[in-house]
């Protein structure tokens, strides 16, 4: 490998300073899908939760179910609700660009890899609410 | 704060063709320790800036002879006939060379390489990687360039002289612009690639970078200059800015219009109006012939008057999107947000813009000058394949096939020395020094070093354009005796050491008064009209008394002094430069 | 439109400054001008001790990167008139050492390039004489717009993981490794896959993506590192499946 010379002069580094993705609004949204994370975490622990409950028979199950109703976790799952969505479209929106798929040598244009995404989203979600509405 | 160090061979320029050389070094003996000295990181070097392609023979129907006629006739018999053959014999392995390097070339559907016709050339043999050409090679060599353990970069270094020793070049000083530290560089061989001087001119398509710098550097250390009359104008840059718009987009089929709508070449003995470009005729006739019939249309009124002075129209609308964005997207990008136009539905205004200089530093075949242990190569450098009019494309091949031959040639030279005496130590202080005292120490100037390269481009622009004259060749002269004087006086607003840019540009702007003298004097003796260089006072070709090239030295006192030097013709005698038949 | 606008410009001495400080000054607004034309007149006419890198002015070299109004930007590819009525802040790119007023050491880039090998790696160099290595243009298209990088270091400046972290390789060195390893003639994958798979290559970045949003010519980093993500966990998925040599 080739080398350099150089005798570079004292120079100024600028901290980064804590906030920085206060500053742009691409950083705070990088930042908020992060943080998405911790909504996910939270919907899992409430899954185990509510297995657990299941488990310990239906009294249990009913004091689980009123305190979901509780408006601190209603208005805390709605939160959580948001940045989950928030979290897949971004995502969606990201995956054509770490999938470059080739088909007959031309790429196949972002809205064809992040179409089949939303199509499996919209059908789990109908699925799902058959299930739940179905009863 | 003296530094010194010490290279086998160094190079003085990272661009095209410093990085061909040096590599060539590095693969002839690897044992050699190689220095490239350079005043912008390589990446930056204005080859980067070259678009349309490389011309290199490669088709069944063509041939070396072809393309060396081309090339001759081009030049207008100016060009040194042996070293235009092995020009042509060379530029095909060359671009080759660095297709196995990765060069991303234009392909044909079959996975050949793609060529596309150019200016003056009578078949398609111009390589291209769409029409950022020089970008890729550049990036390509520098990438590669990487690899070699024996080579040495010194990144945005400024050389501000050659060390010369017993009559042989023997390392250069150069200044550290980030650090402002002078470092001293022995070598036992130096190669000059640091490009051309289009900045003597304002109004120019080449980057800031470029002041003539290996010119002047060789001019002060007595190796001569040749050729330096001929200056070439591209006759398609963008007004204001002089952006380049590549002679590609009429190679693709673009006409160039006058303010009636009217292919005006037809009138300027360069062919017929033919719907499809048709080689060596009409907008795919030579850069010079092109840009003066610009000239002769705008003293007919015939141009379009722009906020920034006449101009014609390049139309490249009948190409339609999909050529326009395959073949020539960085022309839709730089029109589109630098004219704020967009050639797929408008026409382009363009003029005549200073592009390239023929003339340079003296060299034979090897890249090798009058002075021992220097050499150059690339724009710098005058072989001379190029004559009086350099045909586009071949500038590109030019400092691959030149730059390796240098490399080869430098490497060989140096192994036969021994390193550099005690003499060069006591040069390089004296050149800190003069650096010290004459730019950051003295005091009572009052020159500002942007007037007078103002001054400077403004003059060169009206005595040296595309058409001069004894008269205003002569009030140029003088002209510039004047400023050379005034630059006695400059006074820098800076006098810090790190990144000093208004140091670098005085010392720049000094380089360039040089180079500029130098053209000046040149011009004013050719008292003929050939190619590039067109006197209104000797409108015809003299082969009697001008079929030679002018070798420009520096006298004592400073002023340049013009001899001259046979031209070398082997097969193809002068004759008539025919267009559009 | 007004006939003047202001410049912020950061200036930062080390022979003389702790700290960076704001210079204004006024300078004619014409509809023509970039950024950058702006700079060279503060330079030329009233102030010549302002530092700052420029060259080709025709946004190929990637030498005038600067912050221009918090954003990077090429200065020379910024008009002047899309900041009206101005002030207009200029400041050095984001993430580098300044070393004065607008110059910033990208020194550190140039050592990540060369470790990315972005060289043609062969295991049989073809002679000259059997002619070029064939590529159609599909095959080009493969890698071509990662070989677009003029290495203006906008990306650098833009990603907030090379803020952090200095050591991370950064979207540029890591785009033109992947322009390597696309490029059909290449044979040398293998050999960047420990540089490009290790902690501060691919897995530092967090997917941030300002690098693609802020590039002048459309490389997409981006999508080269998550791409080259994909193609590191393939790779190590085989070597851990197939010991015996599927890493191959």
């Amino acid at each position: 490998m080739s080398s350099s010379i150089q005798h570079p002069p004292r120079s100024y580094r600028r901290r980064v300073s804590t906030y920085w993705w206060l500053g742009r609004w691409p950083y705070l949204k990088f930042i908020l899908r992060e943080l998405s994370s911790i909504s996910v975490t939270w919907f899992v622990v409430q899954t185990l939760l509510q297995i657990s409950a299941l488990s310990r028979g239906p009294t249990q199950y009913m004091e689980f179910e009123a305190w979901l109703r509780r408006p601190i976790v209603l208005s805390l799952n709605a939160v959580s609700f948001f940045f989950i969505v928030f979290h897949a479209v971004t995502w969606f929106n990201l995956a054509p660009k770490a999938m470059a798929i080739r088909v007959g040598g031309k790429r196949v244009p972002s809205l064809l890899i992040a179409a089949p995404n939303y199509l499996a989203w919209l059908v789990a979600s109908v699925a799902v609410a058959w299930i739940v509405l179905r009863g | 704060m003296l530094d010194f160090s010490s290279h086998d061979v160094l190079l003085v320029g990272g661009g095209g063709a410093g990085l061909r050389a040096a590599i060539a070094i590095a693969e002839t003996d690897p044992k050699l320790r190689v220095a490239v000295v350079s005043k912008v990181y390589p990446m930056r070097s204005h080859t980067v800036s070259a678009e349309g392609g490389a011309a290199g023979v490669i088709r069944r129907d063509d041939s070396l002879d072809e393309h060396a006629y081309d090339t001759i006739s081009g030049g207008d018999w100016l060009c040194d006939q042996d070293d235009v053959e092995a020009f042509v014999k060379e530029a095909p392995e060359e671009l080759l060379r660095l297709e196995h390097w990765g060069c991303p070339w234009s392909r044909e559907a079959d996975g050949h390489i793609a060529v596309r016709p150019f200016g003056g050339m009578k078949k398609m043999r111009t390589w291209f990687a769409a029409d950022k050409t020089g970008f890729h090679m550049l990036h390509t060599l520098f990438q590669t360039s990487l690899k070699y353990n024996a080579i040495t970069r010194y990144d945005e270094f400024f050389v501000t002289k050659l060390l010369v020793d017993d009559d042989r070049v023997q390392g250069v000083v150069a200044l550290e612009l980030m650090s402002g530290k002078i470092q001293a560089i022995s070598a036992k061989a130096v190669i000059l690639c640091t490009g051309g001087c289009g900045r003597v001119f304002r109004f120019t398509t080449n980057a800031s970078i470029k002041s003539g710098d290996g010119m002047a550097l060789a001019y002060r250390a007595g190796a001569p200059l040749k050729d330096m009359e001929f200056v070439q104008y591209h006759p398609t840059g963008l007004p204001f800015t002089g952006i380049l718009i590549t002679e590609a987009a009429r190679s693709e089929g673009g006409y160039l219009v006058n303010k009636d709508g009217y292919r005006y070449l037809q009138d300027y003995n360069l062919g017929t109006a033919q719907p499809k470009p048709v080689l060596r005729s009409m907008e795919l006739g030579p850069r010079d012939r092109l840009s003066q019939a610009f000239v002769k249309e705008y003293e007919r009124g015939r141009t379009i008057d722009g906020p920034y002075g006449p101009v014609v129209h390049l139309d490249l609308r009948h190409l339609g999107e999909k050529v326009i964005c395959t073949k020539l997207p960085f022309v839709r990008e730089l029109c589109l947000k630098y004219e704020n136009i967009d050639p797929v539905n408008e026409m382009v205004p363009v003029r005549p813009v200073v592009h390239y200089m023929m003339g340079g530093v003296h060299t034979d075949i090897n890249g090798a000058t009058p002075l021992k242990g220097l050499y150059a190569a690339g724009e710098v450098a005058c072989v001379s394949i190029n004559g009086a009019n350099r045909l586009g494309s071949n500038s590109l091949p030019e400092l691959l096939v030149f730059g390796a031959r240098a490399g080869r040639a430098a490497a060989m030279f140096a192994a036969e020395q021994i390193l550099p005496g005690r003499q060069v130590r006591a040069q390089a202080l004296d050149e800190e020094a003069r650096l010290e005292e004459h730019f950051l120490q003295e005091e009572g100037g009052r020159e500002r070093v942007s007037t007078i390269r103002e001054e400077m481009q403004k003059t060169m622009e009206e005595s040296a354009g595309i058409y001069r004259s004894g008269e205003s060749l002569r009030r140029g002269a003088d002209k510039l005796h004047e400023l050379q004087e005034r630059f006695r006086c400059i006074s820098l607003d800076d006098r810090s050491r790190t990144c000093n840019t208004e140091l670098l540009s005085a010392l720049e702007v000094s380089y360039m008064l040089d180079v500029a003298e130098s053209m000046i004097q040149c011009a004013l003796q050719r008292t003929e009209s050939r190619g590039a260089h067109q006197r209104t006072d000797y409108p015809a070709r003299n082969d009697e008394n001008f079929l030679v090239h002018s070798l420009v030295s520096r006298t004592q006192d400073g002023a340049p002094r013009v001899k001259y030097l046979p031209v070398s013709i082997t097969r193809w005698p002068p004759g008539e430069r025919i267009y559009g038949t | 439109m007004a006939e003047a606008i202001t410049l912020e410009v950061t200036r930062y001495h080390p022979e003389r400054d702790e700290e960076p400080s704001l210079q204004s000054d006024e300078v004619p607004l014409r509809k023509e001008w970039v950024v950058l034309d702006a700079l060279n007149y503060v330079k030329d006419k009233v102030d010549g001790t302002l530092s700052f890198r420029w060259s080709c002015r025709m946004g190929i070299c990637g030498s005038c990167g600067m912050m221009v109004n918090g954003a990077p930007k090429l200065t020379c590819a910024t008009f002047l008139s899309d900041y009206a009525p101005g002030p207009v802040r200029i400041a050095p790119l984001d993430n580098f050492p300044v070393i004065r007023d607008l110059v910033v050491d990208i020194s550190d880039f140039l050592i990540k390039l060369s470790r990315a090998k972005p060289w043609l790696i062969r295991k049989r160099e073809k002679p000259l004489s059997e002619g070029e290595y064939l590529q159609t243009a599909d095959e080009l298209d493969t890698y071509k717009q990662f070989s677009m990088c003029i290495n203006c270091m906008l990306c650098y400046a833009a990603c907030p993981v090379y803020g952090l972290d200095p050591l991370f390789s950064g979207p540029a060195a890591i785009a033109l490794a992947q322009r390597y390893n696309l490029d059909s003639r290449d044979e040398g994958s293998n050999q960047r896959l420990d540089i490009l798979s290790h902690s501060d290559g691919i897995w530092g970045c967090t997917f941030v993506g300002e690098c693609t949003e802020v590039c002048p010519k459309n490389v997409d980093p981006a999508g080269a590192i998550q791409q080259y993500k994909l193609t590191a966990t393939k790779e190590w998925m085989k070597s851990f499946l197939m010991p015996w040599g599927g890493g191959e």
